[in-house]
């Protein structure tokens, strides 16, 4: 079976670092971007789509729910799972993204091991990766 | 027992430097009712012993357990999934069959820790039940602070991301401060109570679904044997019990049988004697 691919979008490197681990040891293949426009542009480039991508909600440029927005108005990505990844931990802030088209959110800060549930109850990973 | 102030600045010390994970003071009965289970598995007399043991011989697969129970084997959101699946599509239709009289059901998430099984039962019978049905959920614990934790239905950031899905978190918590609280609408529905399965339970209405999952495994057989005997007398003739994936009933209780829900396992009280039961008699 051919590896996943996930997308990382995050203006910290840090951030993009620790995600890109987790997603990996799950056998993701891993494509990075500094923010929503750099995602875009590079989402143009691809042939195949990601299956998942990972989303902040601050960055410069373009920001996470702008893009959720877009992503979901192109016929092109309609299959990608979208996590918001974010320190916006507002209840107003998680229905709007949820609306825009996220289908899951994780408030940072976040552990490993909540990051593969989140993934799990999306059906990318096996029920009980995590044990 | 509560931890020594110096038991706990080695674990917290410990738990920062390998996880990242900050233990503020005050979590004292966290850390010990997370290891209680690792100091028995290791053959100490007590979390004080364990941890007294190793400050005097460090030993780091030891500290790694330490690290593990305080870490990746936090209670989760609608854990383990399959018995909540297994609850919604064959427990729940087979119930509101047979109980259309009475409406309303009883379940007991016994050893509820700090309560996130028993909200996520009350928030699968809120989205399952018929319209005109009721249901009341009891947790309970051995662990006082377990009881006032969940009974404060109050989460942290961290403990909302395992295994909750968006949706649920905005529908059923609202925000209290840092933390988000589980919405009146559920905790209606649900208490909690102090309770030691392996003594005489009190006497109290029997359930039609009880979750003991993830206990039986840190008791000896004759332990197990009292508490499964004891769970039976409040587990309705056509209720359902369920069990951690690593738990069974088979060769301690021949009262139960483990039947197929969905695609876990469940037990439920056998209306014919188990085969062999009347020769042995």
């Amino acid at each position: 079976m051919s590896r996943m691919r996930a997308m990382v979008i995050d203006d910290s490197r840090a951030m993009r670092m620790i995600l890109k681990r987790i997603v990996s040891k799950l056998n993701f293949e891993v494509v990075e971007a500094g923010d929503g426009q750099e995602a875009l542009d590079l989402l143009a480039t691809m042939n195949e789509v990601p299956e998942l991508a990972l989303i902040d909600w601050n960055m410069p440029n373009m920001n996470g729910l702008e893009f959720v927005t877009k992503v979901r108005a192109e016929t092109r990505l309609r299959e990608m799972t979208l996590v918001m990844v974010t320190t916006e931990s507002e209840q107003s802030q998680i229905v709007r993204a949820l609306a825009a088209g996220a289908h899951e959110y994780v408030i940072k800060p976040f552990t490993e091991g909540a990051m593969i549930e989140k993934l799990a109850l999306l059906g990318l990973v096996p029920t009980g990766a995590n044990s | 027992m509560t931890l020594s102030a110096q038991d706990f600045s080695f674990v917290s010390t410990l738990v920062r430097k390998e996880a990242s994970i900050v233990l503020a003071p005050g979590k004292e009965y966290l850390v010990e009712a997370r290891l209680i289970p690792v100091a028995r598995q290791l053959g100490a007399a007590s979390v004080g012993a364990f941890l007294a043991d190793l400050q005097r011989r460090p030993n780091t697969a030891h500290q790694r357990r330490i690290v593990d129970a305080l870490t990746t084997n936090e209670t989760s959101w609608f854990r383990d999934r399959e018995p909540f699946t297994a609850l919604t599509d064959v427990v729940l239709p087979e119930l509101v069959r047979c109980r259309g009289a009475q409406r309303r059901l009883r379940l007991w998430s016994a050893a509820s820790s700090s309560g996130q099984e028993a909200y996520s039962l009350a928030i699968t019978l809120t989205e399952c039940l018929p319209v005109g049905w009721s249901y009341e959920i009891m947790g309970s614990d051995i662990s006082t602070e377990m009881v006032k934790r969940a009974e404060e239905a109050e989460y942290s950031q961290v403990e909302v991301n395992r295994g909750l899905p968006a949706t649920q978190l905005v529908q059923y918590f609202e925000r209290s401060g840092a933390h988000w609280r589980v919405a009146p609408s559920l905790r209606r529905n649900v208490s909690f109570k102090l309770m030691n399965l392996t003594t005489p339970l009190p006497p109290m209405p029997p359930f039609d679904v009880i979750f003991l999952r993830n206990v039986l495994i840190y008791f000896d057989v004759a332990t197990k044997k009292e508490v499964l005997r004891n769970v039976a007398r409040l587990l309705r003739p056509d209720g359902w019990l369920f069990l951690g994936a690593a738990e069974t009933t088979i060769g301690i209780d021949d009262n139960y049988e483990r039947v197929a829900a969905g695609r876990t396992s469940a037990y439920r009280i056998r209306t014919a004697a188990p085969n062999g039961a009347a020769r042995r008699g």
